[in-house]
């Protein structure tokens, strides 16, 4: 019989006060401590750099420190980013951006060593402060609610320790000490939604599957970070920064359904984000949150990462079964759901890595505070990667309900250098572009769905007035076909059509009758298709086209480019008021010798050597800005070529 | 098993509760286009689009293959969507077939023909550009020739094969519209079964696989 000093939370206790001994050793050093962000997006910034940077100079000047690397803190505009504490100023940690070796050495001599703690390298204090601005007086901050990234950025992701002291792990022994439907009846409760883009009831996915064959069936949890949109990349920044919430997300579930192994499904093409997961895994089993007997209880679990092969299709819940059979990744026909038949034709549970690291919050905090957030439909956050025409781009997370217009302009700082906004684009490939008229729509799962476009597993893009709409539908369906796995008729052919006729009109070969034949084909690939990417495929032509039809027309009626984008209807010309007479500097920028002096020694460009690549209007000085773009082609003004040039 | 009553286009029919639509359909003579289905199949491909019909209280068009019969239930096989979709699938089928029939071994038993014939369209692809793949043909395997462009990527080939034989000969290879079979190249020419084995030829719909003569 278990005496009350084994149940699972007291197990917890002890393997917490270990936790936060450790963290408090930290915590009370009194030497300064310096976090970098080193997540993927914080080491393409040069966040090793910036460490190494900072460890040699620190050695330099004989300063002892602490130096540590952390996850993504989602502001990735700013990266690399780092938090400095000082304990011996009265200031609170700083977050400072975009801190180079250079600045890192500046901040060592000003900062750590003389106390000034340079403003004009700060984004902010991370708590109130009287003297420096604060990160909570910029809506970058305060507008986010944060759930599941809450601990990204602050811990080091390889770190099961950090992790705990801070609570980790705790809901896990709270669920082994309940009922598994008990479980699954508080996530039900808290209204929690598969954040992997459909929105599906999670608790109602963990109840069938858990019914499926009866309790004592073989069941399978997988969790589905096969993230492939253009611009997505909230599950790998959660997986680097924070691994350890998803995997005690999946252990609960595991637990919930009554299934004694688990599949962390990841693109190979995220190295750091399986390498992280992995040493996640190896932390947990060795503290006893994973194995044979999870906290002393009678519960065993085996976690294990599978890496996919990189295609998109595989992120269909089908498809990525097939993938882990061993077999060629296409999606079946469903139902069955994987929840009923699944992996190996077992019950499985397959949700998203944002869904399972939704879970610990919620059995922490109670469903009834869940449901607090957000909206009554999709209570809750929303992770969104924020990416293209914004000043402040990264990682956001929301609640549920928060407005458009909010998220791109107040949070993140809408398009730069005074461009208008033109569309964004939710939902990545599947998704669809929403004009202005739409960005003060709520955004959650069904008002985006009746927009057009939908939640997705939560990409954007932003995309400002010098945005070709065509040109993005044709870049969207250029992904889908190529991704298509080529099973069915309408998904393998229908968007190959789409993306013939979409090349056409952006060549300026589009017909009368295009925008017909487009509505048409991609009705029917919506309809006929066999899985969600066929189904979903057609969405970036239907919204462009409803909402952004008269840019389609000046491309076929026209020959026109409203936005100056598709090539072959664009051409560039040098404005002689404003060329400045015997100026050169264009010239040497132009890779084909399209540009020659005129008569009275200005500049023009040949336009059967002008291959439109832009590189005259960078090289032109701006106190001139002579070099023009025009579209339609044909109504470039000509400039004859002087015949004893013609002659060289 | 129970027997259940259905309404297929105003016809009562009595089936087996939970057996396939389009097999019930076909067994009373209804006639359902379909490519990639074959009867015995446990879980049918799905993957033509063809067998669509719509059923009262369902959303949208689905697939008679693998829609299992209830008491009751009320399917439409002629509705104008269905004859719709069944019409654009046909036609993306042929713009990428090589409409040569002229030439064709499947000439007049033609899967394609016969549907064309069934849905009163042509075998030119109306309003579409007609997309072809290279090579033609694909004369790698020693007894084999595959004519990507007459093959309609039905799959039947591929599960007679592996329904056949331990090790399966035939495979999709490559994605999106580049999709084909694979006949795995001539690197497994030792032991092959296909020396005496027809199958996947007698099944192809439309004459995409062939033997060497």
């Amino acid at each position: 019989m278990a005496t009350k000093a084994e149940t699972p939370l007291n197990t917890y206790e002890k393997i917490k006060e270990q936790a936060v001994q450790h963290w408090q050793r930290f915590e009370s050093a009194s030497v300064p401590k310096i976090a970098i962000g080193t997540a993927t997006c914080g080491i393409a910034a040069g966040a090793l750099e910036t460490k190494k940077a900072f460890e040699e100079f620190l050695t330099e000047e004989g300063i002892e420190a602490i130096v540590r690397t952390v996850g993504c803190s989602g502001h990735c505009y700013a990266e690399p980013t780092v938090v400095i504490h000082c304990p011996y100023t009265d200031f609170p940690p700083i977050l400072y951006y975009n801190v180079t070796p250079g600045k890192a050495r500046m901040l060592i001599r000003s900062f750590i060593k003389d106390g000034d703690p340079l403003f004009e390298y700060m984004l902010g204090a991370m708590a109130p402060d009287e003297l420096l601005p604060s990160v909570s007086d910029f809506p970058r901050f305060s507008k986010e609610t944060r759930v599941v990234m809450e601990k990204c950025g602050l811990i080091n992701p390889e770190s099961i320790y950090e992790y705990v002291a801070l609570g980790g792990y705790e809901a896990l022994a709270k669920a082994l000490e309940l009922e598994p439907e008990g479980i699954i009846h508080q996530v039900k409760r808290s209204g929690l939604r598969g954040r992997g883009g459909a929105g599906f009831p999670t608790g109602v996915k963990w109840e069938i599957a858990r019914e499926a064959e009866g309790p004592n069936s073989t069941k399978y949890v997988i969790c589905n970070a096969d993230e492939g949109d253009p611009g997505a990349y909230m599950d790998r920044t959660i997986l680097e920064s924070n691994p350890h919430q998803v995997l005690e997300g999946m252990i609960i579930c595991a637990y919930a359904i009554g299934a004694s192994k688990c599949f962390i499904y990841v693109r190979a093409e995220y190295p750091l984000a399986v390498k992280t997961i992995t040493k996640a895994i190896e932390e947990a089993a060795q503290l006893g949150f994973l194995g044979e007997s999870v906290l002393g209880s009678s519960f065993d679990i085996q976690v294990e990462v599978f890496q996919g092969s990189g295609a998109f299709v595989c992120g269909e819940e089908t498809a990525l079964v097939s993938s882990i059979e061993g077999k060629r990744g296409m999606p079946r026909h469903r139902p069955p759901f994987p929840a009923e038949k699944g992996l190996w034709d077992k019950p499985t549970v397959i949700n998203n890595v944002k869904t399972f690291a939704s879970v610990p919050p919620i059995l922490n905090h109670g469903a009834r505070w869940f449901r607090n957030i957000g909206t009554e439909s999709s209570p809750g956050t929303a992770i969104f990667s924020v990416v293209g025409d914004v000043k402040h781009a990264g990682l956001v997370e929301i609640p549920t309900g928060v407005t458009l217009r909010t998220l791109v302009f107040e949070i993140c700082g809408g398009p730069p250098n005074k461009k208008g906004f033109k569309a964004v684009q939710i939902g990545g490939p599947s998704g669809g572009c929403l004009p202005e008229a739409f960005l003060d729509i709520p955004i959650d799962f069904d008002t985006l769905t009746q927009a057009g476009a939908m939640m997705g597993s939560g990409g954007m893009v932003v995309m400002d007035e010098e945005t070709c709409m065509v040109d993005v539908a044709r870049y969207f369906l250029e992904f889908t076909q190529k991704e298509s796995c080529g099973k069915c008729t309408f998904c393998r052919i229908g968007t190959r059509h789409l993306l013939e006729v979409l090349m056409r009109i952006t060549r300026g070969e589009g017909e009368k009758g295009d925008i017909e034949l487009l509505e048409e084909l991609a009705r029917h690939v919506k309809l006929g298709s066999l899985c969600g990417l066929g189904r979903t495929a057609p969405n970036p032509v239907l919204t462009s086209l409803k909402y952004f039809r008269d840019e389609y027309e000046a491309h076929i009626k026209e020959k026109r480019c409203p936005a100056m984008v598709c090539r072959s209807l664009t051409a560039f010309y040098i404005d002689l008021g404003k060329c400045a007479r015997g100026c050169d500097a264009c010239v040497g920028s132009c890779p084909t010798k399209a540009i020659f002096t005129t008569r009275d020694r200005k500049k023009a460009i040949d336009q059967e050597l002008c291959v439109k690549c832009g590189e005259c209007v960078v090289a032109c000085p701006p106190e001139y800005n002579a070099v023009r773009k025009i579209s339609p082609a044909h109504k470039v003004p000509i400039v004859e070529r002087p015949e004893e040039d013609m002659q060289d | 098993m129970a027997l259940v009553k259905i309404t297929v286009d105003e016809t009562l029919i009595q089936a087996e509760e939970g057996k396939n639509l389009l097999q019930v359909c076909l067994e009373n003579q209804i006639y359902i286009p379909n490519l990639c289905y074959l009867e015995g199949m446990g879980e049918p491909p799905a993957s033509c689009r063809l067998c669509l019909v719509e059923i009262d209280g369902v959303d949208g068009p689905v697939t008679a293959c693998t829609t299992k019969v209830g008491q009751g239930m009320v399917v439409r096989t002629d509705s104008d969507l269905v004859r719709e979709l069944q019409r654009s699938a046909l036609r993306l089928l042929l713009s990428s077939h090589r409409v040569d029939c002229a030439h064709c071994e499947a000439n007049k038993k033609c899967a394609l023909q016969d549907i064309a014939r069934f849905l009163g369209v042509g075998l030119k692809p109306k309003g579409l550009d007609q997309i072809l793949k290279e090579p033609d043909c694909d004369d790698s395997h020693p007894h084999l020739s595959y004519y990507p462009n007459r093959c309609v990527l039905c799959g039947r080939c591929i599960y007679v094969c592996k329904r056949e034989h331990p090790l399966a000969m035939l495979s999709f290879a490559k994605r999106g519209f580049d999709t084909v079979v694979s006949l795995y190249g001539a690197s497994l020419t030792k032991d092959l079964p296909c020396v005496t084995c027809s199958l996947c030829v007698d099944i192809c719909p439309v004459g995409a696989l062939l033997r060497k003569s």
